[in-house]
């Protein structure tokens, strides 16, 4: 069933570049139209996911840390930047290098560590790990392994809050579903698919491509046709593609991402916009990343989106050294205060293996109880009937 | 001889296939320059360089689709998937072609391929990086589907299933991986698909296992009392039901290993084939350990899900005292 939704003209332009305020930042003037406290609250966004991130791997050395965890270190500024064009109830939705948006959409850090190290406090009460978050109250759908398969669901968000805007009007203003996802994700099949039921629906979600150069060891040019403009992909969806080049600094991010936004939640048509960015870390903690080189590393290390940001503060005297240093010092406590805790709280107890898989009675069979061998005794069930936690 | 894990066997068999047979071409995401992201095929790029071992884009359906082309004209692609949870894009390709190719054509083209997916726990990785999906691709027809539990049967048995003309899913327990060492041939040999190996032999009770659960069995018949037959299965499909069979008949009691969820996991296939042909021999119905019927769950409750040699031993002592 198609909701009735009404047709914008076809747009002329399939693909343009945001007109860039780049030169402003390069001149380390900070613009005018974000006032310093906003900038500084960026600042400090920045700074709280990147030392989330260096205590992560700390832990993820100590063995606190389960499975894969993917450092979003180098990248702040797409997350920062991005979801500060959003509303409060625009959904959004990624794939596993997700700590970065989790933070930035306002997850309290300790959910987000809490959930790395396996605890039933965090945000999928240590059951789903690094790869997995989630905050429902924060319109923060995830955190998904699979490579591309989270851009459908995004196209799928979109076209609820159309459908509850439009048909049957239980929402009065029009969200925009922001979907994240790799360089490497645009060669899933999923992706395209997403791509074009979203432009045959006209739906209102925008899908940011994460441009960091590669696909785990592959770099976009061997993997993936128009390397050098993928948010030109956009086209064949008929489509407008925007391509977002300052991708390390984050007032150009926003600036640039708040227009794209504001048209898209005016319009209600979907967008495909490419940032150029880095990851600073491997692409998982056991990375050797023998697939680049150091110069291209310093190159990249020297656009640190914190620097950044911080000089252009300070050069123009809305931050001095001194405040910059409290707030490093500040959310340095504030991380390690909440890896402390993390690593004192209690894994899930063990009947939660059964809990959440699906609501009522547990398991595949009506009538059985929670296996004795979760109790300690091997597999044989009780006769009673067990409810569901 | 050659002291090898896992890995090492798979990387050695992969060369030696290679180099004899030019036909065979290896893609995947990483698998080249990279060598994979278990590194098995470490190496194997810079020996046959990039035309036949190929680093594919970031696409499973393609990946498996391309393959089966190049299968279907007479290629001998083996394709690697990083994870059996990635499986997933690619699943229908290999049940909608690669498995139904031969019956669709009356056999006028056939699918030589061999893919390649590293499989289940134990290495605390989380879902989709630590699943057992065996069965689905034991009950599509047309598959064969392989899981050695040591490096020298990973040696013998990809070799055979490069060489079988039909499609073989290659399951790697990724837990043993590099979990212990073995004396592994430098020369070629290999290992029937459809075997089954009996790794201990004993009276009274008949263990069957595949994968990584083979060293939890072996574990817990380490510190039994009762004298303990152990039966890996090695190849999935087709499934060597005669050994299962003979020795149930000698043994009377079956203990079933299997990481994957316990409602039809292969256990139960095998308990009820059990029951059709040794019936009148059994002295205790057939138990299973296995995996719950839940996701698998995150690196601190992983152990707890996965079958261990308490579960197993448990089993044991219940069968014995029926
Ligand atoms: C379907 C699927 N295939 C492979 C993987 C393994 N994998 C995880 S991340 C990744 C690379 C993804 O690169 P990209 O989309 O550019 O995102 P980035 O890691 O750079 O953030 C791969 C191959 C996976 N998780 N899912
Ligand atoms: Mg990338």
């Amino acid at each position: 069933m198609r909701p009735p939704v009404t047709k914008a003209p076809v747009k002329q332009t399939n693909h343009k570049k945001v007109a860039a305020s780049k030169n402003d930042a390069a001149k380390g003037k900070v613009k005018s139209s974000n006032d310093a406290k906003t900038l500084k609250h960026w600042l400090r966004e920045m700074l709280l996911i990147r030392e989330f991130e260096v205590r992560t791997m700390q832990a993820y050395q100590n063995r606190l840390v389960g499975g894969f965890c993917h450092i979003y270190s180098g990248q702040e500024a797409v997350a920062v930047g991005t979801i500060a064009a959003l509303q409060d109830d625009d959904p959004i939705i990624t794939a596993y290098r997700c700590h970065g948006h989790a933070l930035a959409r306002g997850m309290d850090p300790y959910y987000c560590m809490a959930e790395l190290f396996g605890r039933f406090d965090g945000c999928a009460k240590g059951k789903g790990g690094s790869m997995h978050m989630f905050d429902r109250e924060k319109h923060l759908y995830g955190g998904h392994a699979i490579v591309g398969a989270q851009t459908p669901l995004a196209t799928g968000l979109a076209f609820a809050t159309k459908y509850e805007q439009e048909v049957i009007k239980t929402s009065d203003h029009t969200r925009v579903t922001v979907c994240y996802l790799g360089d490497g994700a645009l060669n899933q099949g999923g992706f395209h698919e997403a791509m074009n039921l979203a432009g045959v629906l006209d739906l209102p979600v925008i899908f940011v491509i994460e441009n960091n150069g590669y696909a785990m060891g592959t770099s976009v040019a061997r993997g993936t046709t128009l390397a050098d403009a993928l948010y030109r992909k956009a086209e064949s969806y008929g489509m407008t593609g925007h391509l977002i080049e300052e991708g390390m600094d984050v007032v150009t991010v926003h600036d640039q991402f708040k227009k794209v936004v504001d048209e898209t939640r005016k319009t209600s048509k979907p967008d495909l916009v490419e940032i150029r960015t880095y990851r600073f870390k491997g692409h998982s903690m056991s990375d050797p990343r023998k697939y680049r080189t150091h110069e291209e590393e310093e190159k990249w290390n020297k656009q640190d989106p914190i620097d950044h940001l911080s000089h252009d503060l300070i050069k123009a005297g809305e931050l001095t050294q001194d405040e910059f240093k409290k707030m490093t010092t500040e959310i340095r406590g504030e991380i390690r205060d909440v890896v402390k805790r993390a690593s004192e709280a209690e894994p899930p107890p063990l009947d939660e293996l059964y809990v959440d898989v699906h609501t009522g009675n547990w398991g595949p069979f009506k009538g059985t109880t929670l296996p004795n061998m979760l109790r300690g005794d091997n597999e044989k069930t009780t006769d009673q009937n067990q409810e569901s936690h | 001889m050659a002291n090898l894990t896992l890995v090492q066997a798979i990387n050695l068999a992969l060369i030696q296939e290679m180099e004899e047979d030019d036909r065979i071409i290896l893609l995947g995401e990483d698998v080249g320059k990279n060598g994979g992201v278990f590194r098995v095929t470490e190496g194997l790029w810079q020996r046959f360089g990039g035309d036949r071992v190929v680093d594919s884009p970031l696409a499973e359906s393609g990946i498996l689709g391309t393959s089966i082309g190049l299968a279907m004209a007479g290629l001998r692609p083996i394709p690697e998937i990083q994870f059996e949870g990635f499986l997933g894009p690619a699943y229908d390709q290999i049940c909608t072609h690669a498995a139904r190719m031969r019956t669709r054509t009356r056999g006028a083209y056939t699918v030589p391929l061999t893919i390649r997916v590293p499989v289940g726990g134990g290495i605390h990785a989380p879902e989709l990086h630590s699943d057992s999906p065996e069965t689905i691709y034991t009950h599509t027809p047309g598959l064969k589907v392989v899981m050695p539990a040591s490096p020298y049967d990973a040696k013998g048995l990809l070799i055979s299933a490069i060489r079988d003309p039909d499609p073989v899913i290659f399951f790697e327990p990724k837990r043993i991986y590099r979990a212990f060492r073995e004396e592994v041939p430098e020369d070629e040999y290999t290992i029937p698909i459809g075997e089954a190996r009996v790794v201990q032999e004993g009276e009274q009770i008949t263990m069957v296992s595949w994968g990584a659960s083979v060293i939890q069995c072996m574990n817990a018949i380490e510190n039994c009392n009762h004298s303990v037959e152990l039966i890996d299965l090695r190849t999935i499909a087709p499934m060597d039901m005669q050994a299962i069979e003979q020795s149930v008949k000698k043994t009377g009691r079956c203990v079933v290993v299997h990481e994957a969820p316990k409602t039809l996991g292969l256990g139960a296939e095998i308990a009820s084939r059990i029951m059709e042909h040794c019936f009148l021999h059994l002295e205790a119905p057939v138990q299973r350990v296995a995996g719950f019927d839940t996701i698998m769950p995150y690196y601190k409750l992983e152990l707890d899900y996965m079958p261990d040699a308490a579960r197993i031993t448990k089993a044991v002592e219940e069968v014995s005292a029926y």
